[in-house]
């Protein structure tokens, strides 16, 4: 396994991008936002199945908090309405506090996981929460491998 | 040297939208009816608080115009919101998305012989046990998430779309879907309240003065029945029908296209088969965020050139950088489809936005999959 060590900085300056890999969204438990775990061949050689796991699986969480449906979302979903929905102009609603945590989760994995290993995370919302977007990376100037091999087996299986 | 033109992303982006207060509020472009609604609460409601609050406030109570403008000012948020608002505007693949898709389509489909059809783009999902079929849009190039439709009057994929709404003058759809319900509910009980107190009142000053003088003396009650009447009819029947759908947990788009009644469709999977449950997810459910981020800044390069893949420096400015790509998708392995059943392989007319495909808002869609037999791209995840 070629390791190329970036930080973020280096990545912008030294290395290219190659190819786009994208996690889809897993619809098994209806139209909650969650997305596949299963890892794709592209970043096989890249980064470790379990890191990979657990960073989608920590997304799905939050996720799933950002949209439960429990005492604390009818709580705000009551109060908006006697207020005439006024109450959004001063407070912040549950959803976009947790939108915020994935972003600086998603900043904390790229710094600490994910550009040290040439890759790079985009947040979902940047995609209309339809994808994860990782982008691999290659070294400029060094002869790796090209993206033509890795598009054969983009079946999605 | 580059230099650097600030814009806003709405002002960019694909789709029959209008946009107004730099990007804050995202409309349909025909806005003829919505304005006659307004025209219709606002006028309404001013001949009432003209004619009929004073009078009853004297009569019978103060509390009834306090409670009149109260519904009045409830009636008209609640429209603002709906209309106002993104209703779940799902974006469109740029276009690595576009072409990662693509492969995925190709590979599932294998070999097609030159002047084959192709099979129509499908892909299975279960979800709750059944099993959901995800079609392909070929104007926005992606798999549309479950209960998502192209709306072609405004040219967008809209999550959990209900229906168009021309009174509104925007789609509804899952971000302002119970704001729509809110509307409506909020106006049957404004009209219900008017039209009751413009009887009451006619009856009181008719035992004063007389019917006919009572109704040359304030006219514009009769202007004011007249539009409740039809109103109550259509905008009441209109709270039921939601009501109901609200209680199913369905969409008007679903119920006219009859997805889940019928024997041998697949039953709703979306529904908890429980009335309040259903009622509270779809009233009291988180506030879903708009994912268009309309009012974000988007840098131009004078000198940039919008390369689709290889190897190329991307900055890592993650809010700037792909939407200076173009945003109008140009996905140049299947550039000009509308269907399956329109298929022209026109290949090198790739710069050309696919028009949307007509075909989606009527509910006798022709979709061809027994003729052709399918490649479904089947997913299962462990």
């Amino acid at each position: 396994m070629a390791t190329e060590f970036h930080n973020l900085q280096e990545l912008r300056h030294s290395a290219s991008l190659a190819n786009k890999v994208f996690i889809q969204r897993d619809y098994t438990d209806g139209t909650v936002c969650k997305f596949q775990t299963k890892f794709p061949s592209e970043l096989d050689s890249r980064i470790e199945r379990t890191l990979f796991e657990d960073t989608v699986k920590t997304l799905n969480t939050y996720y799933a908090e950002a949209e439960k449906i429990g005492g604390q979302s009818y709580i705000e979903g009551c109060l908006a309405c006697l207020t005439v929905y006024l109450i959004f102009l001063c407070i912040e609603t549950r959803y976009e506090k947790v939108l915020k945590k994935i972003s600086r989760y998603i900043q904390e994995q790229n710094e600490k996981v994910y550009a040290p290993r040439g890759l790079l995370i985009t947040d979902p919302i940047e995609r209309g929460m339809r994808v994860i977007e990782i982008s691999v990376y290659e070294d400029r100037g060094s002869s790796g491998s090209s993206s033509g091999s890795s598009t054969t087996s983009s079946s999605g299986r | 040297m580059i230099t650097r033109k600030i814009t806003r992303k709405w002002e960019k982006l694909p789709g029959k939208n209008t946009f107004c207060c730099d990007g804050r509020v995202m409309m349909a472009r025909q806005k003829g009816v919505f304005y006659l609604t307004l025209f219709l609460i606002v006028g309404t409601c001013s001949l009432f608080f003209a004619f009929e609050c004073p009078y009853l406030a004297v009569h019978l109570s103060p509390a009834i115009p306090v409670f009149a403008v109260l519904l009045f000012v409830f009636v008209m948020a609640m429209l603002l919101r709906t209309s106002f608002s993104d209703p779940g505007v799902l974006p469109r693949a740029l276009p690595e998305e576009a072409n990662f898709i693509e492969m995925e389509i190709e590979a599932a489909n294998g070999n097609v012989l030159a002047g084959q059809r192709p099979p129509p783009r499908i892909k299975n999902v279960q979800i709750n046990n059944q099993i959901v079929k995800l079609k392909y849009c070929y104007t926005c190039k992606i798999f549309r998430p479950p209960r998502a439709s192209h709306c072609s009057i405004c040219d967008n994929c809209v999550d959990r779309f209900d229906h168009h709404c021309p009174w509104v003058g925007n789609c509804v759809g899952k971000r302002n879907y119970r704001y729509f319900y809110l509307f409506t509910l909020s106006l049957s009980l404004l009209t219900i309240y008017i039209f009751a107190f413009d009887i009451v009142h006619v009856v009181l000053r008719s035992v004063d003065s007389g019917f006919v003088n009572t109704l040359k003396e304030t006219p514009g009650t009769v202007l004011e029945v007249l539009v409740c009447f039809f109103t109550l009819w259509s905008v009441v029947g209109l709270t039921g029908f939601h009501t109901y759908l609200i209680s199913l947990n369905q969409t008007t788009n679903e119920d006219i296209k009859g997805s889940w009644s019928g024997k041998n469709r697949v039953q709703n999977p979306y529904s908890h088969k429980n009335i309040i449950k259903n009622c509270c997810e779809v009233l009291c459910g988180p506030t879903y965020p708009s994912v268009l981020d309309r009012r974000g800044l988007m840098l131009e390069d004078s000198c940039s050139s919008a390369p689709s893949n290889g190897a190329t420096t991307v900055p890592l400015n993650k809010s700037s950088n792909p939407a200076t790509q173009t945003t109008k998708s140009s996905a140049p392995l299947i550039p000009n489809e509308h269907t399956p059943d329109e298929a022209k392989p026109s290949i090198g007319s790739g710069t050309q936005k696919s028009s949307s495909s007509p075909k989606e808002e009527k509910p006798s869609s022709p979709i061809s999959p027994n003729a052709v037999a399918p490649a479904v791209i089947k997913e299962s995840t462990h």
